[in-house]
């Protein structure tokens, strides 16, 4: 019992300690390995432990109680986005990691993973992008967030996901929800979130969009299911299925692409339908 | 740097003929927590700031207070229906065992420190009515069939009732939380249930009370203790406060004794409890904090101990559940 070994397992133990909470060990190791997360020792201003900020490690049983939590919560209260992004998280491991390898095999998507773009309103120059024709992505994109009201910088940060390059996947996910419903011309009421999440579901595979695509529809009154089966949900489903990878797209170099333009390179036809955005108190009733 | 992995592997070969573990790598990472923790502590024991305990992390003490405050703050909206789903609805039995034991007269004064959502004082105002209604319902029954003698010696209904009416206005609780927000959620409370007369919301430090000497026949802190900073400060406030023939009583968590009970409990505790706080108050850290805190409290005896230093006298503990809460209780001579 030599003390440099000591020492040498506990640094070991220190660099592992995020592993040995995702794997199977004894419940008592779990219990250790959270003491570690919330050691003074790592760093002199650890304003966060874990791989990235706002990482919370858990093991796969707190995995499994968080997604049967957070579906019951999502489930009575579908505004309760921070439990829908839980959702997403502690289900989508092999979605993100095939997702991952997809944008790795994109050269676009490549530069996404090594430079690590956030859309945040800091970083989006939005004078510029007001300056921007009609038609141009980033004029279309403005002209959506102010016909919505909605801002980029309402995403909840990724907690429950236990890599950090996955992580990152998960957030821009997230980030890129509100492009794709510009790209698809789709609206932030229910049928318009219903059939973005329809796309999502056929292009990234992720369970949580799985849900939210085959429960949405239970929320729509009769007259707006109509479109949604007979042209939109199709139309969604098959350019979930065609179109280029969603995620591969650095978006923040292309706002004076037309977005016609942007459409043809993704492979995504144009909606069937234009769905008026109506304001949010309206769609509560639908 | 070398006095300090001495000292760690001193510690590691004293807890490791401690441990009963038989995993070797689980026994090194769990050897090596404690020890490291108070090799940290012999480093800034000499600083200038001292440092103490919140959850499982060391912090200058300074800080822990803030870091509570912020930790209240956050939960206060959802405190009263986490307590619930994470206790499985116990606390209310603990809550009632404590004022069981009690047993306030009516006329008693209550101090509810770290009361924040008034659960005891609540319960206590609840109790003293129904003493009083029930005093009330044996006259009336003994005034059913009296003799001639009794129906002219009790003949004074009148300032009976004006008695037992200036006893209920005596029957007060304070309420005293350093935290602001749960003291709204309590009145609140109060005001949805129609409680008003008798109960009063004070903001106050418990290491630091905003009272006179001898103000109140019960002291009470319930599952509040182990967030104050200075748990010796705390005990002697309440000394301060009491008056003499006072009583302390503290709810709190404690160390489980049976082992098995010990192992659930924790498994629990670690996996349970911050998922339920996530999904229910969407707040894991707070959660998180709150059950390491309750790993941090001493033990039923240790806190005896202290109690009993602070200069209470007849110190007793009744374990609740095991050993999951402990009842203490001191009196003030």
């Amino acid at each position: 019992m030599s003390q440099p070994t000591h020492t040498s397992q506990m640094l070991r133990s220190l660099l592992v300690s995020s592993r040995r909470c995702t794997g199977r060990g004894l419940f008592m190791d779990e219990a250790a390995c959270v003491r570690q997360q919330h050691r003074g020792l790592d760093s002199a201003d650890s304003h966060y432990d874990g791989l990235y900020p706002g990482h919370i490690p858990t093991n796969p049983i707190q995995k499994a109680l968080l997604a049967v939590g957070s579906g019951v919560a999502a489930l009575q209260d579908p505004y309760r986005h921070d439990m829908v992004a839980v959702l997403g998280e502690t289900t989508g491991h092999l979605a993100l990691m095939t997702l991952r390898d997809r944008m790795r095999g994109d050269p676009e998507g490549y530069t996404i993973l090594t430079e690590r773009p956030r859309i945040r309103l800091s970083t989006l120059d939005l004078s510029k992008m007001a300056s921007l024709p009609d038609g141009s992505f980033g004029r279309e994109y403005l002209r959506f967030l102010e016909d919505n009201r909605v801002t980029p910088d309402s995403r909840v940060n990724v907690k429950f996901v236990d890599n950090e390059e996955l992580a990152y996947v998960m957030q821009r996910y997230r980030e890129v929800h509100d492009l794709l419903h510009t790209l698809l011309g789709m609206p932030t009421n229910m049928l318009g979130e219903v059939a973005v999440k329809w796309f999502e579901a056929a292009q990234t595979g992720l369970p949580m969009c799985i849900l939210g695509a085959a429960l949405g529809p239970l929320r729509l009154s009769t007259s707006r299911l109509e479109p949604l089966v007979t042209s939109l949900g199709p139309w969604a489903v098959r350019n979930g299925r065609q179109a280029r990878c969603v995620l591969s797209i650095f978006y923040e170099r292309r706002w004076e692409q037309s977005l016609e333009n942007l459409r043809e390179e993704l492979n995504i036809e144009p909606p069937p339908l234009t769905i008026r955005a109506t304001s949010q108190k309206a769609t509560l009733d639908s | 740097m070398a006095a300090s992995i001495r000292l760690l592997a001193r510690r590691i070969v004293r807890d490791a003929s401690r441990n009963i573990n038989s995993s070797v790598s689980g026994r090194i990472v769990r050897s090596s927590c404690p020890s490291n923790l108070s090799a940290c502590r012999c480093f800034s024991d000499g600083a200038t700031d001292k440092s103490t305990h919140f959850g499982f992390e060391t912090v200058p003490e300074g800080e822990k207070a803030e870091r509570v405050y912020k930790v209240f703050e956050s939960v206060a909206q959802k405190y009263d229906v986490m307590n619930d789903a994470m206790s499985l609805g116990v606390h209310r039995l603990w809550k009632d065992m404590l004022l069981h034991v009690m047993n306030p007269q009516p006329g008693m004064r209550l101090l509810d420190v770290a009361g924040g959502t008034g659960d005891i004082s609540f319960r206590f105002l609840d109790y003293v009515r129904s003493q009083q209604e029930r005093v009330a319902r044996r006259t009336a029954r003994a005034n059913q069939t009296p003799s001639w003698q009794e129906i002219s010696t009790s003949y004074t209904p009148p300032t009976e009732g004006i008695e037992m009416e200036t006893e209920a206005r005596e029957s007060r609780a304070v309420v005293c939380d350093i935290n602001k927000e749960m003291l709204k959620v309590g009145k609140q409370k109060a005001e949805s249930m129609g409680v008003s007369s008798g109960l009063s919301w004070v903001v106050g430090d418990a290491e630091e009370l905003p009272f006179d000497d001898d103000q109140f026949d019960v002291y009470t802190i319930a599952f509040g203790i182990r967030n104050v900073t200075h748990i010796d400060l705390a005990l002697q406030e309440a000394v301060r406060v009491l008056k003499p023939g006072g009583r302390f009583m503290c709810l709190e968590f404690s160390k489980v004794t049976n082992p098995l009970l010990s192992r659930l409990y924790d498994a629990y505790s670690f996996q349970m409890i911050p998922v339920l706080g996530e999904v229910i108050a969407g707040d894991w850290k707070s959660y998180q904090y709150l059950v390491e805190s309750i790993r941090k409290f001493p033990d039923q005896e240790t806190f005896k101990r202290m109690i009993e230093e602070a200069g209470f006298f007849s110190v007793r503990y009744h374990n609740l559940t095991g050993g999951v809460v402990a009842l203490h209780s001191g009196f003030k001579l």
